[in-house]
């Protein structure tokens, strides 16, 4: 037998066991009889930021959703709602997604990084907010959780991008006041590189 | 139509096993949302434009992820990232067609989760459908794209019946091209389509844009040998750089034999409900070389047979010059 699926599998009914226990504390009482494989609980714990959440999770529901109203990080920004404009922008994992387009419960064993997550221990701003700041790159600043966020992520994983991958890391975050060569400006900069 | 912005309330099931999720999809059927990325879920969910009861996320089963080796050529399980096909080395080797096509799909945070089944298989973007008008695809007897004042810039020049909407996969073309496979599973068992035959038009399907019935699952591309290595072309042609669908799209694999051009491929998105391809272009260019002389011959008939709307005759010469493009020297 694949070690692999044993493995899942005992897993599986670990979660299954605590299902039961969680339904003798009146909870989720009326749920866990009769559900078909792979159906979800609703209180889940997520890490978010490094710290791990408890939370009342709706099936459906967006990590958007969740974060803002929810946990409270409400510095991750719903325009949208549609996966068209980036200001929701959070990385997960390492990569760049819409949380107005990612489901709460699809995140549950993964790490989440919001714009909350991004200060030092000591309350500093991450050196691409502070970059932000100097080549006063936000205008109205509605898009700017999301533009950072994804500056962020280009730059684990490209620490010296041309001004070019920039524009691309970037392209999936608008702003309607056009700052979009300020925000490259503050990506370079982040990068020690000449803006 | 009213819009809304939180998600209806509906099941979600995340099954890690296979079966599972076969399962689930014939238990749910037609009243089941087979769920990739999602990118191209959630705007119908949150429009109240589509109703199913229940979502059935397919990432976390591992058995469809991942870029293996077949018995000819690779295969690509359905929920593979179009991220993690971008940055594949196998892939940007032997099959650059596709991974050049799913770099132009949408915007990179979309691409980071997004699937391949889940770009093959979304739903046509005429916005009369997508507002959940009563549309011949939505089931009703009319189109509102073509009419006198319907607005059909976007739509399609080829294969109209009843509906005029055009294919928005970009990968789509590209697997049509590379004579791709799709397996397709259901609790019944396996069976493989090859995508020439996968993608269907309104002729076929008023209603569907493939050939996936309900409680069926695309798991897998098989992409063949055949074309690995060849001659490739992909070009986009949309209002904008990002997010947005193709106008026209050209995918061509060219297998040449010195400077001259044998078997080919050349497959057209944005012209038509399905990949277009250019039969008549592949037999013109078989036997020429890769120069502006015969580019220019060839793109001549490129749009032979098209029967434009009000509104998108710009698309003729669009996709002459796409063909012109991937012939020259």
């Amino acid at each position: 037998m694949n070690p692999r699926l044993s493995r899942r599998r005992f897993i599986k009914a670990v979660i299954a066991s605590s299902a039961a226990a969680a339904a003798n504390s009146g909870i989720t009482s009326a749920v866990a009889k009769d559900r078909p494989t792979g159906a979800v609980e609703r209180l889940i714990s997520l890490n978010i930021n490094g710290r791990t959440r408890r939370v009342d999770v709706l099936p459906q529901e967006m990590l958007a959703y969740t974060l803002r109203y929810k946990l409270g990080l409400t510095g991750t920004k719903i325009g949208c709602n549609r996966g068209e404009c980036g200001a929701c922008t959070v990385i997960i994992d390492g990569v760049t997604n819409y949380s107005c387009s990612t489901l709460t419960h699809s995140v549950r064993s993964r790490k989440v990084l919001t714009i909350e997550g991004l200060q030092s221990a000591e309350g500093a701003l991450h050196p691409v907010q502070q970059a932000f700041i100097d080549e006063l790159s936000p205008q109205c600043g509605f898009c700017t959780p999301g533009q950072v966020m994804s500056a962020v992520a280009l730059l684990e994983e490209n620490p010296t991008p041309t001004r070019e991958e920039a524009r691309q890391a970037l392209s999936g975050n608008l702003c309607r006041c056009g700052a979009y060569d300020h925000y490259l400006n503050g990506v370079m900069r982040a990068s020690g590189q000449n803006s | 139509m009213a819009s809304f912005d939180v998600m209806p309330d509906m099941q979600l099931y995340q099954p890690v096993e296979l079966d599972d999720a076969l399962n689930l999809a014939d238990r749910y059927a037609a009243d089941g949302w087979i769920l990739g990325g999602g990118q191209d879920t959630y705007g119908w969910l949150k429009d109240r434009a589509k109703h199913p009861q229940a979502m059935i996320d397919l990432n976390g089963i591992e058995a469809l992820r991942g870029i293996r080796d077949s018995a000819d050529g690779i295969e690509i399980g359905a929920a593979t990232t179009l991220r993690e096909i971008i940055r594949d080395k196998r892939i940007n080797r032997d099959y650059r067609l596709l991974s050049d096509a799913a770099a132009t799909v949408a915007s990179p945070q979309i691409r980071n989760v997004g699937t391949l089944g889940g770009n093959l298989v979304q739903d046509a973007r005429c916005w009369y459908y997508r507002r959940g008008l009563s549309c011949y695809r939505a089931g009703g007897n009319t189109c509102y794209a073509d009419t006198p004042d319907g607005i059909n810039r976007e739509h399609c020049i080829f294969g109209a019946s009843r509906c005029v909407a055009v294919t928005p996969s970009d990968t789509a073309t590209a697997m049509v091209a590379l004579e791709a496979t799709m397996v397709v599973q259901s609790v019944a068992g396996e069976r493989t389509v090859s995508a020439e035959d996968f993608f269907v038009g309104p002729d076929t399907h008023i209603t569907q844009m493939t050939s996936l019935e309900p409680g069926e699952i695309l798991t897998a591309v098989r992409i063949p040998a055949k074309w690995a290595g060849k001659k490739f072309y992909f070009e986009k042609i949309a209002d904008r750089n990002v997010w947005d669908f193709a106008l026209v799209s050209i995918a061509v694999a060219m297998s040449m034999d010195g400077d001259t051009i044998g078997d080919s491929r050349f497959v057209c998105g944005g012209v038509a409900c399905t990949p277009h391809r250019l039969r008549h272009v592949e037999n013109a260019a078989r036997g020429k070389s890769l120069s502006d002389e015969s580019a220019d011959a060839v793109a001549s008939i490129a749009a032979d047979g098209a029967r434009p709307l009000n509104a998108n005759q710009y698309k003729l010469p669009m996709m002459e010059n796409l063909v012109r493009r991937a012939m020259r020297a």
